[in-house]
């Protein structure tokens, strides 16, 4: 699925900003960009991409059991995520590392999923309401849908005061829109008329199955049926992500109801360290999508706005030290204590499963200190 | 002051006991299939809409998987859903959402968030339905850690147990025992009589213990009553709870009688009953005279509704290994 006439695309892969229409109506959210926010994208995509790379050595070299890769992807997840507010809440799929940076996360909780210290990682209400990822494809599309009911319910939305009024956002990729859940949470927001943006970023690949599978028609057609109008972006652009996401949680937070964003990206690495995209594709379609890269074409952008070297070397210097860091806090991450097998299966007392802790604890102590 | 005691139906008794959770707690609120104007299928919800209002009993759409998720996503939000299942074998499209998301949030979350969700299933069969309309599938969820499982047998019961359901932090599944509606009881509307996850012995005995949960109730304490004019001394324990099992009764009754027999609706292979059984085995072994027994519905798919008094278990069916255990 490709880039048409539909499709929302502010700056080309050139690294020009596009003359259109659509462009016409966006760049107005661009324009009221700072220089400092214009940076503060570059950077985001820059440092995360680099995490994505030390995260993917750690595992080759052992220090976890699966890494799951975003790069391709940053200039759709680092364009909405800024378009939200603080008050937002973004439910993700497992693979939106800059957004999760963006909200405040500390990329060392998702690296403790895939290390296996934490099936968590994450307090949502310490981190910018940025909820925990979920690995079944789809299903939290309807928890963000009942999180967007209760701001309804809460009065919380819709008052007409933009600094205020909350929304919801849920990342899924193009293989989830094949679930029933994400059909079902179509359903459910559209009949509450629920402030729930979908923005769903079509990498084209779920693990080795094309998106044509998928779906014969572009997916943002899809929730049309539903009621609820979908747009399609280019997902590689920044710019344009920010400005139709900014656009569609406001009207979702002014009370018209759920939105469907489609943004059109690319999975340039595997669906996963164990995955062999060699297998099931060419790598003319990934050399193709290499000349579209969200990076590449900022930067260009941003040289060409007057941005000097000075500060594309300073990003990359702080890339350099995040992966450093991650790298040394990765490594100590040991063995969780099995407070944390226990403790928080349930939030009041549960007595068979006391007594289970109770005896591995005895249990252990009968190996003696040295064990 | 007089206690105020009604007599009632389990039907008005799950009725009352949710408008008072919905009268005592602003975040109280009832999703479900038809539970709006019609008052549900079988009128549990009946006039708690017009009532309360669309917002605190909301008709949702058809989707069982989308009225586990979005609850999950409302609790996330402070609030307390009360999701209404339409029937029993009409739960597994909401099977991963209740197994695979709500079972395991709190766990992830590592605490900080709660799941104060029930999931009220009518189940079980004796009322002559349609497949899919008859089944006990409590042992999934009791199998499932992160659940909490009950089934109230009685309207007193139904009317206690509904509110502790509801003001649990943790996901209750609550199965109410369909053929056990309309038959009346007292209820006492001032009583909380004990916590959620607690067994009760319903009629002493000396010689055998009978434990059940839901509709067998009824069939056990007529069995007992059989056996008694037959000069066997049964003691009777309502489970109430599934998970976590509320074992204590059960292992000083065992310790007293030294046989068990142990009934349920369900098919008997991986069941609750068999859970019971090896627990019981092993905690009081020295006390058995005999082997636990199951008396259980078969290992078939339950059958059109011309057969079901045939495959559930009945009185004769529980004498016959009352009989058995007797025999050692």
């Amino acid at each position: 699925m490709s880039i048409t006439a539909a499709t929302v695309q502010l700056l080309s892969p050139e690294g020009q900003l596009v003359e259109s229409d659509a462009s016409a109506e966006y760049l107005p959210y661009i324009d009221a960009l700072s220089d400092d926010q214009l940076r503060e994208f570059y950077r985001q995509m820059v440092v995360v991409r680099r995490f994505d790379v030390e995260a993917t050595n750690l595992q080759k070299q052992g220090e976890l059991g699966l890494w799951v890769p975003s790069i391709g992807q940053e200039g759709a997840q680092v364009g909405s995520a800024f378009a939200a507010r603080p008050q937002d809440h973004i439910f993700p799929s497992y693979r939106e590392h800059a957004v999760a940076r963006i909200r405040g996360v500390d990329l060392i909780g998702v690296i403790g999923l895939l290390r296996g210290t934490t099936h968590g990682g994450w307090n949502p209400a310490d981190a910018g309401n940025f909820h925990l990822y979920t690995l079944v494809i789809g299903s939290h599309t309807l928890h963000a849908t009942g999180r967007a009911m209760a701001m309804t319910l809460d009065g919380t939305t819709a008052t007409g005061d933009p600094d205020t009024d909350a929304a919801v956002m849920t990342y899924f990729g193009d293989g989830s829109t094949s679930q029933g859940d994400v059909s079902e949470a179509f359903v459910f927001a559209a009949s509450y008329k629920a402030p729930v943006v979908f923005f769903l970023q079509n990498n084209h690949w779920a693990i080795s199955v094309p998106v044509s599978t998928q779906s014969r028609t572009p997916l943002y057609l899809r929730s049309g049926g539903f009621g609820i109008p979908g747009i399609q972006i280019d997902g590689n652009d920044v710019l344009a992500s920010f400005a139709v996401t900014k656009r569609n949680l406001d009207e979702a937070r002014g009370g018209d109801g759920p939105r469907l964003i489609e943004a059109l990206t690319y999975r340039m690495g595997p669906h996963t360290t164990s995955d062999d995209p060699v297998k099931y594709r060419l790598g003319t379609e990934v050399a193709h999508w290499q000349t579209r890269d969200p990076i590449s074409r900022y930067e260009t952008w941003l040289r060409s706005r007057g941005e000097g070297d000075l500060f594309f070397s300073d990003v990359a210097e702080e890339a350099e030290d995040f992966a450093a860091d991650i790298r040394r806090r990765t490594l100590s991450l040991g063995t969780p204590s099995i407070d944390k097998m226990f403790d928080f299966v349930y939030t009041e007392p549960h007595a068979p499963l006391a007594a289970q802790k109770q005896w591995l604890t005895e249990y252990d102590a009968s190996f003696g200190s040295d064990a | 002051m007089t206690p105020n005691v009604q007599t009632m139906p389990m039907a008005k008794a799950l009725n009352a006991g949710l408008r008072k959770a919905l009268g005592d707690d602003p975040k109280v609120l009832l999703m479900g299939e038809d539970i709006g104007p019609l008052g549900g299928v079988f009128r549990i919800t009946e006039g708690l809409q017009a009532e309360f209002g669309p917002n605190r009993v909301m008709d949702t759409p058809l989707a069982e998987s989308g009225i586990i998720g979005t609850a999950i996503g409302l609790a996330m939000g402070g609030y307390r859903p009360v999701c209404e299942i339409q029937f029993d074998g009409f739960i597994f499209p909401g099977f991963d959402q209740i197994t695979s998301q709500l079972a395991k949030m709190t766990n992830r979350h590592e605490g900080q968030v709660a799941m104060p969700i029930v999931i009220r299933v009518p189940y079980g069969g004796h009322i002559g339905a349609v497949e899919h309309h008859q089944e006990s599938p409590e042992a999934y969820f009791a199998h499932t850690p992160g659940l909490r499982v009950v089934s109230p047998s009685t309207p007193h019961d139904a009317y206690w147990m509904i509110q502790e359901a509801i003001a649990s932090d943790d996901p209750v599944m609550f199965f109410e025992p369909k053929s056990r509606y309309w038959p009346k009881g007292e209820v006492n509307l001032d009583s909380h009589d004990a916590p959620l996850h607690s067994s009760a012995v319903v009629r002493e005995g000396t010689e055998i213990t009978l434990v059940g949960h839901g509709a067998m109730m009824s069939v056990l304490l007529a069995s007992a009553e059989l056996a008694a004019e037959e000069g066997t001394s049964v003691e009777v324990i309502d489970l109430r709870s599934l998970s976590p099992i509320d074992y204590a009764p059960i292992v000083a009754s065992v310790q007293k009688t030294g046989r068990l027999v142990v009934a349920a609706e369900a098919p008997g292979s991986f069941s609750v009953s068999s859970e019971i059984a090896a627990t019981v085995t092993e905690r009081a072994f020295y006390s058995l005279e005999a082997p636990v027994l199951r008396v259980s519905a078969f290992d078939a798919p339950f059958p059109p509704a011309k057969l079901e008094t045939t495959y559930l278990p009945d009185a004769d069916r529980v004498l016959e290994a009352v009989d058995r255990a007797m025999a050692y």
